[in-house]
């Protein structure tokens, strides 16, 4: 038996959205804890909503994140939408899962071709594909023209990819017009074989990680808007359905002194959430276009391969593009006015799928429209244990082999695997779950 | 007039061939590196070919921290370690630019300054706990700036702007 010791500090992990570090210790040959860190300084987003008039707060809670801003503003208007009893317009529905598309193209093709990619192809940096070899070049121009599509389509909708300005609670302030929706369509038509490519690389890569875990999304009770990204009930991989109300119910919050960041479990037991979550539980949901031409992969889900949340995140981009194309071919969008409603003293939750998993906001209002209180939790904290959970085991199954270089390879790629969001991660003081 | 500020300074000739770039992050929600992959949409090839991105983070895990021709701050100063990092910065750039409003001004991520002595006194135990400082600071008031892009996020027309002027200043 080897006895091993060995710490291991990777004191910024890169190519991830944010700011986080790892610790590790082994001691004879056994991994005595990980401590996967948020470094991000709290910026006390929700302590800072408190006062604020609930006009202002989707806004306010989008600087949380720049990748993710227009998750966090359709997730909060949601929220402040359910405590003011305004029912979005079906029109407005489609501006916000098309807001949502135009996210997830840019922000999966970021994670897949800038982040994921470059360890596919065992280079450091996407940048340093050769042009001169014919596959890197076109991978090059495919990733820049998929991100580029995504960011048109969100600037076309919400008014910039992020923190975009035209969403807001009631409705929208301002309607795309057949010029932009014209351009939009064929661009996304455009990256449609770029989509194909990316899809079988991630189909063909031979990074491998399996260990059993649980898988929670937010899953439509119908097809109505696309794949449940905004609305439905919460479900998991073991059949549980809890409806957006009673999300607290589910969540335990688990305090990491060593982190910025809060983390997550359910029912005692770690669980997933983002891409792979969510084709694992609806694969059936996707647009049938995509799965006419995913049918090699298809069958790969459900899937207990974290590599596969790579897989995952670009068969969502080719959804996303065949599902966007389809309603605004099929939509004319006209000037609709704000839905306003008296203000009264009252709770909103907002669930939606942000693109790496689950987002929950929470509003207390009172009758002056005046914020009183606020929650969030996001995919990143959600993931957090599971992370830590594949580390322990990836860890124990390279020693004593693996050297320290190895090692530190293979979890950040593995943390990489889940796309962490860490500006998320940190924007809050504390959930108290347990005292509530 | 352009919402640009620029401070005027020495300008050194860089004497290498490819202007080395340093991107920063502080306390912010990276707003500003989502636009400035954006803007990479339209202009990879060019600065492929212009700038050597020794440490950019979110592009590259092999990083250099020895000389910046260029160093881009984005977002506020929280923390003395924070503080430490980019005194360091500053002395091995040439132009240090700060982008977005959590560096120019301080906020939004600075937003606990404004607290009521409530509210700072329920944050307290979290800004001990990780060593926070009292006050967060926006980038200039630790270092000399010679450029800023205000903006939540940054405008990427007046990022453009200032990063243009900057590599004609590069080029004389």
């Amino acid at each position: 038996m080897h006895q091993i010791d060995l710490d291991l500090t990777l004191d910024r992990i890169s190519k991830i959205e944010g700011s986080a570090s790892l610790e590790l210790r082994v001691r004879g040959g056994i991994v005595e804890h990980v401590h996967f860190k948020t470094t991000e300084f709290k910026r006390f987003f929700t302590k800072a909503m408190v006062g604020k008039s609930i006009i202002a707060i989707p806004q306010h809670l989008a600087r949380i994140c720049g990748t993710c801003s227009n998750a966090h503003i359709l997730c909060s208007i949601e929220s402040c939408e359910k405590a003011m009893g305004i029912v979005p317009t079906e029109q407005t529905m489609l501006l916000r899962i098309l807001t949502v598309y135009g996210l997830i193209i840019r922000d999966h093709a970021l994670h897949l071709y800038l982040f994921a990619l470059p360890d596919v192809f065992n280079k450091d940096a996407f940048l340093d594909f050769d042009e001169n070899d014919e596959q890197e070049h076109q991978l090059l121009h495919d990733g820049f023209e998929v991100k580029s599509a995504g960011n048109f389509l969100a600037t076309l909708v919400a008014g910039r990819s992020v923190h975009g300005m035209y969403p807001t609670i009631g409705g929208f302030t301002h309607f795309p017009d057949q010029k932009g929706i014209d351009e939009a369509i064929e661009k996304l038509e455009n990256i449609r074989p770029a989509v194909k490519r990316i899809i079988k690389i991630f189909k063909d890569s031979q990074f491998h990680f399996d260990r059993k875990t649980n898988f929670m999304a937010l899953l439509p009770k119908n097809n109505k808007y696309g794949f449940g990204f905004l609305e439905g009930t919460i479900v998991s991989n073991k059949g549980e359905a809890i409806e957006e109300k009673n999300y607290r119910d589910h969540l335990e919050h688990v305090v990491l002194p060593y982190s910025m960041a809060s983390a997550y479990k359910h029912e005692d037991e770690s669980y997933m959430v983002g891409a792979l979550a969510r084709i694992n539980l609806a694969k059936n949901m996707l647009h049938p276009e995509t799965i006419k031409s995913i049918k090699n992969v298809y069958d790969i889900f459900p899937s207990t391969d974290i590599y596969h949340n790579n897989l995952a995140q670009a068969i969502e981009i080719l959804h996303a593009v065949d599902d966007s194309i389809e309603i605004l071919s099929h939509t004319k969008f006209n000037p609709e006015p704000i839905i306003k409603k008296p203000y009264k003293t009252s709770v909103g939750i907002g669930v939606i799928e942000a693109p790496r998993g689950t987002l929950y906001h929470k509003v207390e209002l009172g009758a002056d429209g005046v914020v009183t209180g606020g929650e969030i939790v996001v995919p990143t904290g959600q993931n957090q244990i599971n992370i830590e959970e594949d580390i322990y085991t990836l860890v124990n199954s390279l020693l004593p082999k693996a050297s320290k270089d190895e090692i530190a390879d293979e979890i950040e790629k593995l943390i990489r695997a889940y796309d962490p969001c860490m500006s998320c991660a940190s924007h809050f003081l504390k959930v108290d779950w347990d005292e509530a | 007039m352009s919402n640009i500020v620029k401070n005027k300074s020495k300008n050194t000739k860089p004497t290498h061939e490819k202007i080395k770039i340093g991107w920063f992050t502080f306390s912010c929600s990276e707003d500003n590196t989502m636009v400035m992959l954006e803007i990479l949409n339209d202009h990879w090839q060019e600065w492929k070919k212009i700038f050597d991105f020794r440490n950019v983070h979110v592009l590259k895990r092999k990083t250099k921290f020895d000389e910046f021709d260029i160093a881009f701050i984005e977002g506020a100063i929280a923390s003395e370690e924070h503080a430490k990092k980019l005194r360091d910065i500053r002395k091995i750039s040439k132009k240090l630019v700060a982008v977005g409003s959590c560096a120019v001004v301080g906020m939004p991520a600075g937003q606990r300054n404004t607290f009521s002595d409530k509210q700072k006194d329920e944050i307290g135990f979290l800004l001990h706990r990780f060593a926070s400082l009292p006050k967060v600071l926006k980038v200039s008031e630790v270092v000399k700036v010679d450029a800023s892009v205000p903006g939540c996020p940054m405008n990427p027309d007046t990022f453009l702007s200032v990063v243009n002027g900057l590599v004609e200043e590069f080029k004389k």
